[in-house]
Order: C-alpha cells, then structure tokens, then sequence
C-alpha cells in the first residue's frame, strides 16, 4: 500500500524496552497467531529454537542406537541383534549424529545468536531461514520413516560403493538414505548462504571484521566451506541412486566405472564437515570461556586466523580415509603431512583457551566446567588423529576401534561437550532463567566420567586390533573387558545426557529468573532483554569494540558503544544494511514478515524425492512444476520490500 | 548522549543493486552450484584417466562439433542479449531491457531445442557406458539450470512488460541476469570438457 | 578440583598400563611386530603414541593448574551482579611457545613418517613368491602363482608363507571392497573391485599369525578372519607340494560321500583332480589338513563341520553358502568324505 521511498536519512533516538517506540517494533515484527504464524515465521529465534530442540530430539534418538550397539557388543558372541539389524543401527546411529545432530545444533545456536551478536534485527535472508529449518525436518522425517520401516541405511554413513550398489543392497535402503542426504543438503546450503551474507551485511555499525564474537568466525568459516564441499556429497549420493535406478555406470567396475571415485566425492565433503560440526562450537567455548574467566580471550586475532586457516588446510587432507586404498607413495606423503600439520592452528586455540583461564579469574560455573574440560577432551581427541595421520601407522590404525574413539572425542569432545555448556551459557537468554546449577554438577561430572570410562579404554582396543562395524567378536581376542568398559561407561554417559534434558526441562519452568545479563557479559545479546523482544534491539546498536559492555571497565578502552540510543527503524520490518568490512550504513534493507512460501516449497521438493524414491516419474514431474510456481511466488518483486520502482504496487 | 551517535546522511532504502540482500544470495548460489559443475567434471576426468578397458572413450569417438559449436554461440549471443537489456534499463529504457530479456528467452529456448536434438543424435545412451552415464548427466545438469534460468527469463520479461523496474531498482533483473550469465559460462567448461580436450589428444 | 585431577591421573595410568598387563591373548594387536615390514612401523606407532600421551599430560597438568592458582572466584549470589574485569598482559607469550613447540614436534613427526614410507615401501630383497588374494563375501581365495604352470595352485582361507624372505600380495576385491589385514605382519591394504593392489611382508619368526578383514562389506564382515602361517622354508615347501597333490581316492562312507558331494557340493566348490570344479566358494582339496573353517572362524572339528555342512547360516547367519538339501545319510556321508581332503 505504501510507496517505499528511495532515500531516507534515518532519525536518532534514544528508547528502551518500554518505550512507545518498542510498542510498534513489536507489533510489526512478531509472529502472527495461530497455524499461520507457526507454519510462516521467519523470526530467527523462533527458527533456532526448532532447529536446537530437533537436533536435541535426534541426539536422544541416535543415543538411544548407541545404547542398543553397546548391549550388543557389551561380550563377545551375544545375540541382542541380528547382523542385519546390527548394521541398520550402526549406520543410522553415524548418520543421526553427524548430519541430524551435529551440524543442525550449531545451525540452531548460530540462527538464534547471530543477530544478537551482530546488533541486527534478523538474518540477512529471513525466508531462507524459515525454508532451511523446514527441509531440514523433512530430510530428518524423510530419513527416519526409511528406518522406522526397516529400510534404514545399512552400508554405514559413508557408504561405500559396491556394497551400496543394487547388485549387493537390493532393497531400498540406500535408496531413501541418499535421497535423503540430498534433500538435507539443500537445507545446509540454503543456512550456509543465509549465514555468509548476514556476515557480509547485517552487522550494527561500527561493528568491523576484527570485532565480531569468535563464534560469528566458526560459523561464517564453516557457511563458506559448505558452500563449497556440499555439491561434492550431494552429488555422490545423486550418482549413487542413478546407478541404483537408472543403469548408469559411475561406480559400476563392469562398464567403466570406479569404486574409489565415491570415495573421492565422499571424503571432499566429507572432511571439510567435521570441521563444520566443530569450528562453532570451538567459537562458542571462545566465546563463553572469557565470560568466566573474567577478560577478554587472549589472541583473538590468532584464534580467528586459526578458525580460517583450518577450514582451508581441511580442504587438502581428505584422502587421509583412503591411505589404504592403494594410492602412490607421493599422494600418500602430501596428504599424510597435511594431515599431521592441520594440528598448528589447533594448537593455537589450545593455548589461548588455557592462557585466557591462566591469566583470569575463573568462576566454576556449570558451563565453565564444560567449557575447561573440553579443552583436555580436544586434546585427546587432536592426538588421535595426529596418529592416524601418519600414513604407516594408519595402516594399522584405520578401521579399528581406535578411530571409532578418535571420532567419538572429537565428536562428543568438541561439538557435545560445547554446546552442552553452551545451553548453560545461553538458556538464561533464550528463556530468561538460569539453569539449576546443582543439577548442573551432577551433568558435568556424570558426563565427564561416564565418557572417559566409555571411549578412553577404546584406544586400547583399537591398539589391540578390534575392527570397526562388526557385531560380534570371539572370547579370545582380548577385547572383552575393554568392551564391557566401554558399554558401562557409555550407559553411565547417556545418564548424564538425560540429566541434561531434565535440567533443560524443569529450568524453562522453575529456573532462577535471569534478567537481562546475568553472567555480566560483554557482547551485544546480552544488551537487550531475556529473552529477547522479536525486533531484538529497540534502536540499532553502534559498535565501538570487540567488548561492547565491557567498555570502561578493561583498563584501555573509551566507550565507544551505544546500546540505548541509536538508529531508529520503524517505518515496517527494517534494518541497517553496512559495508562488509568496516560495517558502515549503506542502506536501509526491507525485512520480509511472516510467509508460507517456505515451507510449501519444502513440501514441494520433499514431493520431487519421494517421487524418485518411489520411481513415480508423474509425482516428481508434478512436484517440479509446483516448486518452480512455488520458487516464484517467493521471489515475486514487492513493493514493500522495495524491490519495485515507486509508484507500483505489488 | 544522542548526539554523540552520528546522524546518518541519506540511505538508500530497499533492494537496490549490491546493496540487495538477494544479490549477495545469487552470488553464492552461484558459488555452489559452480562447485557441483567442478565435482561433476572432476568425475569425468578421474574416470577417463582410468585406462580403458571398456570400449572407446568417447564412446563413438570424439563428438562432433556441427551442433555443439552452434548452440555455444547461441547461448553466448544470448547472455549479450540479457547484459544489452540490463544496460538499458539503467540507462532509462524499459523497452529496450523487455527487448533483451525477449531475445535472450528466445534464444535459450534455441539452445534447448537444438541440445535435444544433439542428444538424439548420441550412439550410446545414458546406461550404456561410464562415458554415457558422464555425457547425459553433465549436460543434462546443465540442461535443467538452462530450464531454471528460462523461467527466470520470462519471469523477468513479465515483471519488466509490468512496469515494475525503474533506473535505480532493478536489483530482481540484476540477480537474474547474474544466474543466465553463470549457466552460460558453465556451459563453456562442459563443451570445453566434452568436446575440446579429447582433441587435444 | 581435587576430584578432577585424581580421575584424570587414574586414567592415564589405566591407558598405560593396559598395554603391558595385557598382552597375553591379544592376537590381533599389533604393538609389537614379527617382520621387517612390521618392526619400523611399530616403532613409529609407539613413538607417535607417546608424544600423544606426553602431550595430553602436559595439557591437563596446564588446564588443572590454570584453575588452582587460587584466583578463582565464587559464583556471584545474584545474577547479574557485577564482577570485576581486567586484562592481564603477556598471554600471548603462551600461544608462541606452546604453537612453537607443538609445531617442532609435528614436523619431527612429519619428517619420521616420510622415512617410514619410504622404508616399508619396497621389500628388501625380491619377494620370493607372489600370493594373490581375492576377497569375497565372506571368504577368501587364495592363489598361489609360479613362473612353473605346473606349480600353480589355489586355495582358500588359510595362507602360508616361509619365513625370513618377503612374500608380494596381489590384492583383489571380487564383489565388494574388503581390506586384507594381518597385524603383527602387515597394516592393512584395501582389497577394491576394478584395480589390483600390491603389498608385501615378511615373517622372521614360525608361527600362525591371525588377521581380520578390515572393510565394511557386508552382514558377516564380522566373521571374516585371515590365518597366515610362516613356516621354516623346507616346510613350506613341503605344504606347497602337498597342496599340489589331489586327495587319495576314497573309500567305503567317504566314497559315497565324494558322490553326494559332487552332485550337492560341486556346483560352487572345487577338490583338485576330481569333477568338482566350482569357483563360487572356497577350493575344499586340503580342507581337512585346514585348522579352521567358515572363513577362520569355527574350529575344524567333525560337530562344526557336520552344522556348518547341513545349515551354514545357523553358524554364519547370512552367509551366501546355500543350505543344501541333505538326508542324514548324505550328510554324514559327505563329512566322511571331506575329513579325507587333508
């Protein structure tokens, strides 16, 4: 109905949280009541709630798998499982928890997070946002009805070919896993892209490259790697279905094909995504720690270089799972030195996280425990695989329990143990009360012990050369204790994760009330209520250092940082555009509100993958034709986004 | 306090040019799906190193460029059709970005329909070998962002006979254009791939 | 904080004393090594193990003692109430020194593992046989190869080498990929469908060496184990000629029982010189002079091999041996006649 003016010079106000000014903010921007407003938000906490609490659903469910494995593998020759089911539930358990759990989770704190921590009103892509979540859940229900019928993926998470080929696998197991892969792919992307941009444009003024939280590093790190690594996989997986479907020959040996050109186009995604399920997590303990600490992290800039320049040398070790294949000795040199010296920037974070504990005043909080130990957790989780990077003792190494416990620390180590702290750190924010720390004592410590006791003695098991994926073993290969070891250790660690749900469950209820900063923090979320309103900030920060509220008080600093007055955006949903680097205003962006447009489009292309699923060319001709019309829909120019000339009204 | 906080000179308000949320998506849009044509002829080149056991490579010999070099220049002439009619819309005329908008549409169409035939032409078939399982599925991922980007075409040519884009926004057209212009250059390192390199012996 | 470093030191000395306590049956461990392909690489896998364990020390000793300087602080009463900050200058120092270090230590473990490969990459004398295996699911064949055709021989499951001289391995995947691993002899080396790979090893020492495949490749990947046997060469030779020999010719029970088998058994399995010539299963010609079956898994003797016979999958759930259809007449037939094929 209005015409968007092409110019504005926005005014400058001072508002708080009760201000008549915040009154209109929040009937422009919340959510519309109703199935409307659940199937269309855009609001990007609401989105990272939904993202945190699935991925939480799919840690307790592929937790559950490990429990069932380790009953089964608790002594030798027992009989729990068949070997069928045994592989259905190793490969859904790897599956569950590298692509259902660990990405998503720091999909999940990142979307709420990062516009608090960048002083803006919402991601840069709102409806990419929304989009991201709801392919994310059809993947996840896509992938887990396979399972639920018994057809769940059973050739293992990085399913090699020709096993996942029709010829041995002729069900359709891997059929629904790879379509399924694809369609969660999509989903990753679509958050990656979100993320890179909001970086690139959302920040509050005078919030400069070298300013922003470390965890705003780990995710635009791992956004711009996906971006790049995702097709790789995706890929695989579509080659993999068109020989299973369609009679091509990819990775079929009898007319051309090559088995090791899966793995290739496996591990070039493959390996970049480990990275991308710790790097922001390693961000939010760089983060959070300082907090506890009482000062600032020590070498910021050396540890956001180091975040960079991990994803980067991450992008040339991935033959290091395929030394065994028969490659040349020199493949097998480069790769095995860029393996062993990916550690360096590691080491970095190591040394800052310890100096900054070192050089503070620490606070013993339930998160700080979480955040300390996982320090010594990285570690052993950083040695492992600095072993298998070398070539000859991978040999022996690779394939063996011994990477099964390399995985498991780095894994639970670095993206569990983080972001268990981390809900400790931020569930004051997103619900604005405390989580009990009492419980929180009995969390850590049940978690702590009952991990080590699972996965240290398994390095020893793997030294003594029990082989990965197997459902039984015989009484005298001397693996029998460590196996009871492992499976006792790992039921006392499911216990400590369930006390991490009860401690998330009673808190939303019964938990101190928080207030606005109750860690007394530094950065912008902190700044504003808890939870937040759906606008986030009444007026637009500016930015004046890496610690906007801890101005004045670090022995160096002016202050620099406006929180209560600022740019006053209210002519609709709206927030400042700035300059990449030096986050100078620009422009004033129209936000779109509340729409359907995503999550129809994500019934529509999860339409296109049953379709392929089931062969039903008709349904997935249908399905495309609607994603198209839906696509458009979407993209149709507005003229209260100002996508339109003036004078047009659409 | 407040006027401590610089007040801020005009801005420009809404999608315009660079400043466009959506620009930045289109770029990495590219970006990806820029990376899924390097996997795909990734895969092309490590199987035909592989020494060949299995029949020619190409199968039916090196491909004949009669239709292939035709449709490259169609598909070129066509991204300077869309770039002229961009151009002209910044330079104040809607007619002539409607007229480049139509002339590149057209000649994508072109480019499918001739493409269509060349596949008809093929001696082998998608599961007849590697190589045919390669040659259909490259070009066939081509062919379906050349589908995308022929919709996007007459979106834009819609959107633009509607009035809706002035000199100063056009950002829908900007970010349109960016995706035609992309698929015409992947299409230059698939035909680069599948009918240059195995002449170059 | 007490607690905590009590828990991490009962761990570390668990971790280190379990090697050495337990070194009795441990058959696949691959700690100490028997050959000259094994022995460099053991030593490398020890010394890279260690620095792992030295560092993860000296880690946890710096993060115990960062936080019991007793500059902690109690968690503030109120939430929210505010607590002094400040900024101690010179923790940079830490990440020079510790990246410096850290960096040292890799690249020394750089420059050791190049020479490893370098040394393990070639045998040192020429290979005295060439073996080529082929892994199925879930057995494997075993070939033996000879400039003298008349030399050539195939068997299954259980493989012998002499000792003291390198034995090269042509490595094959006949379905899927597996991965042929002996440990104490050898890390592992894929087996994939499409490409021979190439390995070798040597054993210094007699003995039976066990192994294990090493790659997913399906339901009974698990029950897929590898014996090597190293001989003394005059030994080895001798198995050599006698596996080059066709069974005696049998008699009474087993006599019927060579009928049964080649009408129920033949179509898949192969007993030198006689019309059973099948090459979907494992060759049977000396499978009694073998000391297990199944794929190394069961002991040979006549109850496992009358089930294994008479219902494979009740053993091996989803092994690919088809049940045959046998009265108990032919089975105890058929087992008489293979405890004959030594």
């Amino acid at each position: 109905m209005t015409t968007i003016d092409y110019e504005r010079a926005p005014s400058v106000a001072e508002a708080g949280p009760d201000s008549e000014l915040a009154r209109r903010l929040q009937k422009m921007w919340e959510t519309a009541p109703g199935l409307k407003g659940v199937l269309g938000s855009v609001d990007h906490k609401e989105i990272g709630i939904r993202y945190m609490v699935t991925a939480f659903v799919f840690l307790a469910l592929g937790g559950l798998e490990a429990v069932v494995m380790r009953l089964q593998l608790a002594g030798p020759n027992e009989h729990l499982l068949t070997p069928e089911q045994y592989d259905q539930i190793f490969s859904a358990h790897g599956m569950t928890m590298i692509f259902l759990y660990a990405g998503p989770i720091l999909s999940g704190f990142s979307n709420y997070l990062w516009p608090l921590l960048l002083g803006a009103r919402d991601m840069a892509l709102p409806r990419l946002n929304a989009f991201s979540y709801w392919v994310f859940l059809c993947a996840g229900i896509f992938l887990y009805a396979g399972i639920a019928l018994g057809y769940g993926p059973n050739d293992g998470w990085f399913n090699y070919v020709p096993y996942a080929a029709r010829q041995y696998n002729g069900g359709p197991n891997m059929d629904i896993y790879s379509l399924g892969m694809i369609l969660l792919g999509i989903s990753t992307t679509a958050g990656a892209i979100n993320f890179v941009v909001t970086f690139l444009r959302m920040r509050a003024p005078g919030m400069s490259v070298n300013r922003v939280p470390i965890l705003i590093w780990g995710t635009l790190t791992v956004s711009a790697a996906n971006i790049f690594a995702i097709p790789s996989v995706s890929l695989a997986f579509f080659l993999l279905w068109m020989d299973r479907n369609v009679g091509t020959h990819f990775f079929d040996v009898n007319a051309g094909g090559q088995p090791l050109l899966w793995q290739h186009l496996f591990w070039m995604f493959g390996h970049p995504w480990v990275y991308a399920i710790v790097l922001p997590a390693m961000g939010m303990v760089s983060d959070g720690l300082p907090v506890f600490c009482r000062r600032p992290l020590v070498g910021y800039a050396a540890v956001a270089l180091a975040t960079i320049a991990t994803m980067v040398l991450g992008f040339g070790v991935w033959v290091h799972h395929m030394f065994a294949t028969g490659l040349p000795n020199i493949a097998l040199s480069f790769f095995s030195a860029a393996s062993i010296i990916i550690a360096v920037p590691s080491s970095v974070a190591v040394f800052a996280w310890i100096a900054t504990i070192w050089g503070g005043r620490p606070i013993f909080t339930t998160a700080f425990l979480f955040f300390a130990s996982f320090i010594v957790l990285f570690v052993i989780g950083g040695v492992s695989g600095f072993m298998t990077g070398s070539v000859p003792v991978d040999w022996q190494l690779t394939d063996t329990y011994f990477v099964v416990a390399h995985i498991h620390y780095v894994l639970i180590g670095i993206n569990v143990f983080p972001v268990v702290g981390a809900t400790y750190f931020w569930f004051p924010k997103f619900t604005g009360r405390l989580m009990d720390e009492r419980l929180g004592r009995w969390n850590f410590w049940i978690m702590f012990i009952g991990f080590n006791i699972a996965f240290l003695p398994m390095h020893l098991t793997g030294l003594r050369g029990m082989p990965r994926r197997i459902y039984t073993y015989d009484a005298d290969m001397g693996w029998n204790t460590l196996n009871m070891i492992t499976s006792v250790g790992s039921l006392l660690f499911a216990i400590g994760v369930l006390l991490f749900f009860w401690n998330v469950f009673v808190s939303r209820k019964h938990g101190r009330i928080a207030g606005d900063n109750p860690w007394d923090a530094p950065t912008l979320e902190w700044a504003t209520t808890s939870p937040p309103p759906p606008y986030n900030f009444v007026v637009i920060p500016t930015v004046g250092s890496r610690h906007p509220l801890w101005e004045g008080r670090l022995n160096e600093t002016r202050s620099d940082t406006y929180v209560e007055a600022g740019l006053v955006l209210d002519k609709g949903r709206e927030n400042v555009g700035t300059t990449p680097l030096d986050a100078q205003p620009d422009a004033i962006l129209k936000m779109p509100g509340d729409s359907l447009a995503p999550f129809i489009l994500s019934l529509c292309l999860t339409a296109i993958f049953v379709g392929l699923l089931l062969n039903l060319w008709v349904l997935v001709g249908l399905a495309l034709v609607a994603s198209a019309a839906a696509v458009l829909g979407w993209l149709w120019p507005e003229s209260k986004l100002g996508e339109t000339r003036a004078g047009v009204h659409v | 306090m407040s006027d401590r906080v610089t007040i801020q000179a005009k801005l420009p308000v809404g999608a315009i040019d660079t400043r466009a949320s959506g620009w930045w998506a289109m770029i990495f849009v590219i970006f990806t799906e820029g990376a899924l044509f390097a996997y795909l002829l990734f895969s092309y080149f490590y199987i035909a190193v592989q020494p060949h056991v299995y029949g020619d490579w190409p199968d039916g010999g090196i491909p004949s460029l009669s239709l292939a070099l035709p449709n490259t220049i169609i598909l070129l002439l066509s991204s300077v059709a869309v770039y002229w009619g961009e151009r002209g819309r910044r330079l104040g005329s809607n007619n002539r970005l409607i007229a480049g908008l139509a002339i590149g549409l057209i000649l994508g169409i072109a480019f499918l329909v001739i493409q269509y035939f060349e596949w008809a032409e093929r001696p082998f078939s998608l599961s007849s070998s590697a190589y045919g399982s390669l040659y259909f599925t490259i070009t066939g991922f081509h062919m379906m962002h050349v589908i995308a980007g022929v919709i996007g075409l007459a979106a834009m040519l819609v959107w633009s006979i509607n009035g809706y884009f002035d000199r100063v926004r056009y950002a829908p057209i900007q970010i349109g254009s960016l995706y035609w212009h992309f698929v015409d250059a992947v299409w230059l390192c698939v035909f680069f791939t599948f009918y240059i390199t195995p002449r170059l012996g | 904080m007490q607690k905590k470093r009590y828990i991490a030191t009962g761990l570390l000395a668990a971790a280190l004393g379990g090697p050495v306590a337990a070194r009795a049956a441990t058959p696949l461990d691959y700690l100490t090594g028997y050959g000259s392909k094994a022995d460099p690489v053991v030593q490398l896998t020890w010394g890279v193990l260690l620095i792992s364990i030295a560092v993860v020390a000296i880690i946890t000793l710096l993060l115990i003692a960062s936080v019991s300087r007793g500059r902690a602080q109690p968690i503030p009463a109120t939430p929210g109430q505010s607590l002094a900050v400040e900024r101690e200058e010179g923790g940079l120092n830490w990440l020079w020194i510790g990246v410096g270090l850290s960096t040292l230590v890799l690249l020394f473990s750089v420059v050791w593992t190049m020479e490893v490969i370098a040394k393990v990459n070639a045998p040192p004398a020429k290979p005295a046989l060439t073996i080529e295996v082929t892994g199925h699911q879930w057995w494997w064949e075993v070939h033996y190869d000879s400039s003298d055709p008349s030399r050539v021989f195939t068997t299954a499951n259980e493989i012998h080498i002499p000792t003291g001289v390198p034995v090269a391995f042509k490595l094959i995947g006949a379905d899927v990929i597996h991965s042929f691993w002996v440990p104490k002899l050898s890390g592992k080396t894929d087996m994939i469908p499409g490409q021979t790979n190439t390995m070798w090893f040597d054993a210094e020492k007699p003995g039976v060496y066990q192994g294990q495949c090493a790659e997913y490749c399906g339901p009974e990947h698990s029950l897929m184990k590898i014996v090597v046997v190293a001989e003394p060469p005059d030994d080895f030779k001798a198995w050599w000629d006698k596996q080059l020999q066709s069974p005696p010719t049998p008699s009474g029970q087993a006599f019927a029982g060579q009928i049964a088998f080649g009408t129920h058994c033949g179509s898949c399995h192969a007993v030198r010189g006689t019309d059973a010539m099948g090459i979907l299963g494992p060759d049977l010609s000396h499978i009694a002079s073998r000391k297990m079956i199944a794929a190394n898994i069961f002991p040979n003797t006549p109850q496992n091999l009358t089930k294994w016979i008479s219902d494979p999958q009740g053993l091996k759930p989803e092994a690919l041996m088809q049940k045959p259809e046998l009265t108990g007449a032919e089975l105890a037939d058929i087992r008489a006649y293979v405890e004959t094929l030594k």
